[in-house]
């Protein structure tokens, strides 16, 4: 592919994201959802019985908000566009596979960045500054590409009942939020604990995040960035491999 | 003239089953080309491998010169797929849905909203352009599917069942905007089991049986074929059995449809001269006779063994 056809096929897969953000996000529902996700987290955690100091809890609530928003309806498209045919569409016209999947993925990090934001808004309202925002940028950009890949991964299996794909992402995602970080430090988890939380994506965004608004985390900024960044990579691959072997079956 | 498309020794298994083996065929620019089969026999699996859509096993498939397995972007570029299935994005307007299109086929934005336009008028969908398709008749959604399959002004459409299940109106606007897209030079190839729309439209037919081709050619040529068959409809005032039809000579086959009997033998002069007699010794009154010549039906049935879709 030559460099005129990459940048027809990066405009291809920015059509693809508008035409998601119309049919799967931009509803009444799902918008509204996204708006109370992130206040009735920090309500549960302002509530909690043990009172934890704000600029700890933001960025676990960064963290949930952002990899449940990006991972919310991303895994659910393929499994909907084989049901309804429209994949066949897409698949009979000239766009390349990996042109569909970048298309979604933008999609879905849009979404979650856009509800990300009024987290953090709600976080400065509450009294939580923060000392470095380029890093804080940065790391909610990463993040959300990184989760909305994992949210295209969870959908390869080539079922057209999205129930299944919905089970699936449950069993995967509930668990990372556990190992992650997010309700307390990695180095304050027991030794399985701080082991598993090396595998999560989710823990290095807690961490560079953390340390964006405290200046202190439990790895260095670069690491936890080049994690992402390497989990993001290693996702995508993935995604587009797997995707290309699947989509014929979904037709 | 040249091939719009060439297809060599396509080939495509699941499992243990072979669903297309080794066809090879060729459609010139310009040319309808209807592809018929029975359900099962690899029809749709041949198409979708020929419009990209699934990759096959073996072959080679040209497309306006590109190479549909290695270059299926250029391939892809050139072509407008309407499927049987309206699969136009439900939640999107008429309007979107063409937007869509115009933008995964990189056209630039005036000249896919002027386009747009045109079409739109020309399926009489202007005053719909800013429903949702969820909304839409299936005649409707049809239509729309077509205009978005021809808004990049394509040199090759395919289509599968176009007519399948529409109005009277629907079908016929469909049908006319065929033949005048032909006119222009578009090519079409056409998947479909209405072998009065293969005969009228179509230039050349092939028939796929089992996943391979058993005949192609133009549908007077391939009527030709089946010439030896000779058919006459009879309608008599009593009714009679088919026994009784059964003991004239050079019978093949008989088949009673409403108040008539249609018969096929080896020799139509024989076959109306039995009848008279038949009808002389027996006291019964002919009300009609007619002679039949083969249909493109018949072509069908014969090659695929009597297997209708």
């Amino acid at each position: 592919m030559n460099s005129r056809i990459i940048g027809e096929q990066v405009v291809r897969a920015w059509a693809v994201a508008k035409k998601d953000i119309r049919i799967y996000y931009y509803k009444p529902p799902v918008l509204i959802s996204g708006i109370l996700m992130p206040v009735f987290l920090y309500l549960a955690f302002l509530m909690g019985s043990k009172p934890v100091p704000m600029s700890f809890l933001i960025s676990g609530l960064l963290g949930m908000t952002l990899f449940f928003t990006s991972t919310a309806v991303s895994p659910v498209v393929f499994p909907w566009e084989g049901q309804a045919k429209t994949l066949e569409r897409l698949v009979s016209c000239p766009i390349a596979p990996e042109a569909i999947i970048l298309g979604d993925m933008i999609a879905s990090s849009v979404f979650g960045i856009a509800v990300t934001v009024v987290a953090l808004i709600i976080g400065l309202m509450l009294g939580a500054s923060v000392l470095n925002w380029v890093v804080l940028i940065c790391a909610i950009l990463l993040g959300a590409l990184c989760f909305s890949a994992i949210g295209i991964l969870l959908s390869v299996p080539p079922t057209a009942i999205p129930q299944n794909i919905m089970l699936l992402s449950t069993l995967v995602k509930f668990p990372l939020i556990f190992i992650s970080g997010i309700f307390m430090p990695v180095d304050q988890l027991p030794p399985l604990g701080q082991t598993l939380a090396l595998i999560s994506p989710l823990t290095y965004f807690t961490d560079v995040v953390r340390i964006s608004y405290t200046g202190g985390g439990s790895f260095p900024i670069g690491f936890d960035l080049g994690m992402l960044l390497a989990f993001t990579v290693i996702l995508i691959v993935a995604s587009v491999v797997l995707h290309k072997k699947t989509m014929p079956l979904r037709i | 003239m040249s091939d719009a498309i060439l297809v060599k020794d396509l080939t495509k298994h699941f499992g243990s089953i072979t669903a297309v083996d080794q066809i090879s065929f060729s459609v010139k620019k310009g040319e309808i080309f209807g592809f018929l089969g029975p359900n099962g026999a690899g029809k749709t699996t041949t198409t979708r491998m020929i419009t990209g859509i699934i990759k096959p096993d073996a072959g080679e498939i040209q497309i306006l010169g590109y190479n549909m397995v290695t270059a299926p972007l250029l391939a892809k570029q050139k072509c407008g797929v309407v499927p049987e299935t309206s699969n136009a994005y439900h939640d999107l307007t008429a309007w979107q849905n063409l937007m869509f299109m115009g933008e995964i086929f990189g056209l630039p934005d005036a000249y896919a909203r002027r386009q747009s336009e045109t079409l739109l008028r020309a399926f009489e969908l202007t005053e719909h352009a800013g429903r949702k398709v969820q909304s839409f008749s299936k005649g409707m959604k049809q239509r729309l599917v077509l205009a978005m399959a021809l808004l990049h002004e394509p040199e090759l459409l395919f289509l599968d069942e176009p007519t399948s299940g529409l109005d009277v109106s629907s079908s016929r606007l469909i049908l006319s905007m065929l033949r005048e897209m032909n006119k222009r030079g578009v090519t079409i190839f056409l998947t479909t089991h209405n072998m009065d729309e293969a005969n009228n439209l179509c230039h050349q037919v092939g028939i796929i049986r089992s996943g391979k081709l058993i005949a192609i050619d133009s549908p007077e040529k391939l009527k030709n074929t089946i010439d030896r068959l000779h058919q006459v409809e009879v309608s008599f005032e009593q009714e009679i059995s088919e026994d009784l039809l059964r003991i004239m000579p050079g019978i093949i086959q008989i088949s009673h449809i409403g108040d008539k009997w249609k018969i096929s033998g080896e020799n139509k002069d024989a076959l109306i001269r039995s009848l008279v007699r038949l009808s002389e010794r027996e006291g019964l009154t002919i009300i009609s006779l007619h002679t039949l010549a083969p249909t493109l039906d018949d072509v069908f049935l014969q090659l695929t063994g009597g297997q209708y879709s």
